[in-house]
């Protein structure tokens, strides 16, 4: 650092720094403050305000740590690589059945591991199979078993691009649906699924984990937690991993490679960037990602059926990267917190609207108008939840919301909630200049 | 203005190549070779097959007839990818750079042949990946300071105008520290200066470094101030090849560029 000109960088390693200025740093370490703070704040420490840092909104937010990780892939697969794909929850899948067999408890002990062993039917039940590893084994293979899937399907894929691949990549999703009705033995029950492997540090199969992560009480001797912070701060730990993972992946040769054959592939290849393997490589990777994330978030469910690895899903990612912004990691992360939180938020939104029906004021009002409570009142939302056909309950509007908020984005925003940030970024640099 | 002291070793031999697009013959049995150091240039009127030519060098397209040979050995048939290993780089003429990456990414983005960090040492930055990076760009800034595109480094390249695109298309060549230079209309659409500019880049390439050159361009002024040798091709024939006033003078040139029957017509008349 120069004496009187603290922002002068000095070195290449400085500019190319994940956090160039200490403005970025600083930043950086008060968010994660902000989200120890927000975990941490149960009430019990009274100099948190609940009304921020309630549990409430605990248990959404960690089921938005395994989306954001498969996010990640997704962005390294279509946003950096540019190759639209529509399979990313067949990838997901494969990571978290490869994690239900090496780690779930199954039934059938070794011997339903092999697929129609006794000749039964294909639709009866063999039995469960599972290994019963410990977390360390089957989450780095669950990534990698998902991976080396998606090499597989590569061959296929690297040759088709932009619409083609998509349908490609779609068929995918339908043959892993089928696949999972046909081997009960790995996927469980077609409609009601089977139980993963809680997310416990084990060394081995010991009764007692090393590190457990499914009972309150204090953590590695240290800190009292509740079940759920143990699982978030475990689940944050391996995307804060993934997303460095995945930045300085974008930031070495491989990212620019991947981007290079986003922007101009001829080019690409004239530059001497071999097409082929380089999308083999962002379609491997983008799989590993997938399976990690799916073998989290089948895990920190508990019970998944196969209907949930289904194309919604696939969808909800185009979602995601859309609304974020293509192609960054600030923008997936933004992009992941917005559309899997949208849900939770409409849904407490109804609640507090039908909560406030007869209270009278303008908020009584719009809820009148807003919901639905029985027959020949004409809101558009229902407040039961089980609600057929119009008015559509709130789960039902949810992905209503998703196609509308895409259609917004594309039009007025291609760049995303990332691009916003920018603009508003830009704006404050300059001010009070325009630019 | 140019010597004709370049080496005798042929570094390139285009051996009678014939390229069909199914009835469209757009190159028809082309054949030069270029020296080393040599900055050779092709010329004709539009359509001639020129940017053909290169796309046949490298390897994008694949004539069906000739032989195209890299320091004696056929490189027909060769991956693009492999043909620029071997050290042959080209600048496109609507120029083809990745748009959404800054001047300093696409430059590096040359420099990809020559690094080795792959995705796992990547990602993992920390150790030989970062060591790399930092020494290649290193490399990237001495191009940059080069082509005096310093204040246009962190920009996204379809930001910039485009005479620097151009500049930074040809940075982007010259990251990957080729024997070989092929320049597709390196000054089209440029104003005088950055005319002049270009030719002055062209020319200390040439000096500095050494590296051999095959030059398309329709700014005669400027071949024939700069080219050693000079091929011209129309409707995918060679027409003639030698020095710059020998060209100037061929009949069959003034021809193809005045049109066949410029004579006739007059007499006509």
């Amino acid at each position: 650092m120069s004496f009187g000109r603290p922002h002068l960088r000095t070195s290449y390693e400085q500019d190319s720094a994940i956090f160039p200025t200490y403005f970025q740093k600083g930043a950086a370490g008060l968010f994660l403050i902000f989200i120890v703070l927000m975990v941490l704040g149960n009430g019990a420490a009274g100099w948190i305000p609940t009304w921020l840092f309630g549990q409430t909104w605990l248990n959404p937010l960690t089921l938005v740590l395994p989306f954001a990780i498969a996010a990640l892939g997704f962005n390294i697969l279509t946003g950096v690589t540019g190759q639209v794909s529509l399979g990313h929850a067949f990838f997901m899948g494969v990571g978290a059945y490869s994690a239900v067999t090496l780690g779930g408890k199954g039934d059938g002990g070794v011997k339903a591991c092999v697929p129609f062993a006794d000749n039964i039917g294909l639709l009866d039940k063999a039995g469960e199979c599972g290994l019963g590893l410990p977390i360390w084994i089957w989450l780095p293979l669950a990534g990698v078993f998902a991976a080396l899937v998606g090499i597989l399907v590569s061959p296929a894929a690297v040759k088709v691009r932009g619409l083609y691949l998509a349908i490609v990549t779609v068929g995918l999703v339908f043959i892993g649906l089928h696949i999972a009705r046909m081997l009960p033995e790995y996927a469980g029950d077609y409609e009601s699924g089977r139980k993963w492997p809680k997310l416990d540090i084990r060394i081995w199969k010991e009764e007692v984990p090393f590190i457990d992560m499914n009972e309150d009480g204090k953590w590695l001797g240290l800190i009292y937690l509740t079940e759920e912070q143990k699982q978030f701060f475990f689940l944050f730990a391996i995307l804060l991993v993934m997303m460095a993972f995945a930045k300085n992946l974008v930031r070495t040769r491989t990212g620019r490679a991947l981007q290079a054959i986003r922007d101009r592939d001829v080019a690409a290849e004239v530059m001497g960037v071999p097409e082929q393997h380089y999308k083999r490589v962002g379609f491997a990777i983008s799989s590993f990602y997938a399976g990690i994330g799916g073998a989290l978030w089948a895990s920190y469910q508990g019970r998944v059926s196969p209907v949930d690895f289904s194309l919604l899903l696939s969808v909800e990612f185009v979602a995601i990267l859309l609304i974020g912004g293509a192609g960054t990691i600030a923008g997936t992360m933004m992009g992941t917190l917005f559309v899997e939180l949208l849900p939770k938020a409409v849904e407490k939104l109804t609640n507090w609207l039908s909560g406030n029906l007869d209270s009278g004021g303008v908020i009584g009002d719009l809820a009148n108008i807003m919901l639905t409570s029985g027959p020949g009142d004409f809101g558009p939302v229902s407040t039961s939840p089980t609600a057929p056909g119009w008015p559509m309950s709130v789960f039902l509007w949810n992905p209503v919301i998703y196609g509308v908020l895409i259609v917004i984005f594309l039009i007025f925003e291609p760049h995303g909630l990332f691009g916003i940030w920018v603009k508003i970024r830009n704006y404050w640099k300059g001010w009070p200049f325009s630019y | 203005m140019s010597s004709n002291e370049t080496g005798t070793s042929k570094i390139i031999e285009v051996e009678d190549i014939t390229l069909r697009f199914g009835g469209v013959t757009a190159i028809n049995g082309v054949g030069f070779h270029v020296t080393e150091g040599e900055l050779f240039a092709v010329i004709g009127p539009n359509g001639a097959g020129k940017t053909s030519i290169f796309n046949s060098i490298s390897q994008v397209y694949r004539p069906q007839e000739g032989d195209i040979r890299w320091k004696g050995k056929s490189i027909m048939g060769e991956r693009p990818d492999a043909i620029a290993r071997l050290g042959i780089a080209r600048t496109f003429q609507n120029i083809a750079l990745f748009g959404q990456m800054t001047v300093i990414d696409n430059i590096l983005t040359g420099r990809h042949i020559r690094m080795k960090n792959n995705w796992l040492t990547g990602m993992a930055w920390f150790g030989p990946a970062k060591k790399e990076e930092m020494e290649n760009r290193e490399r990237v800034e001495d191009i940059i300071d080069f082509l005096e595109i310093n204040e246009w480094r962190k920009h996204p390249v379809a930001l910039l105008p485009y005479g620097i695109q151009k500049r930074v298309e040809l940075g982007r060549a010259l990251a990957m520290d080729p024997e070989l230079l092929l320049l597709d209309e390196p000054v089209a659409g440029m104003n005088l200066e950055e005319t002049e500019d270009m030719a002055r880049f062209i020319l200390d390439i040439r000096e500095e470094l050494g590296i051999s050159m095959i030059l398309v361009e329709h700014d005669m002024g400027l071949v024939m101030d700069i080219a050693d040798r000079i091929l011209v091709v129309d409707f995918g024939r060679p027409i003639g090849t030698g020095l710059p006033k020998e060209i100037q003078s061929n009949d069959d040139v003034i021809a193809a560029y005045l049109g066949q029957d410029f004579s006739e017509e007059i007499s006509i008349d």
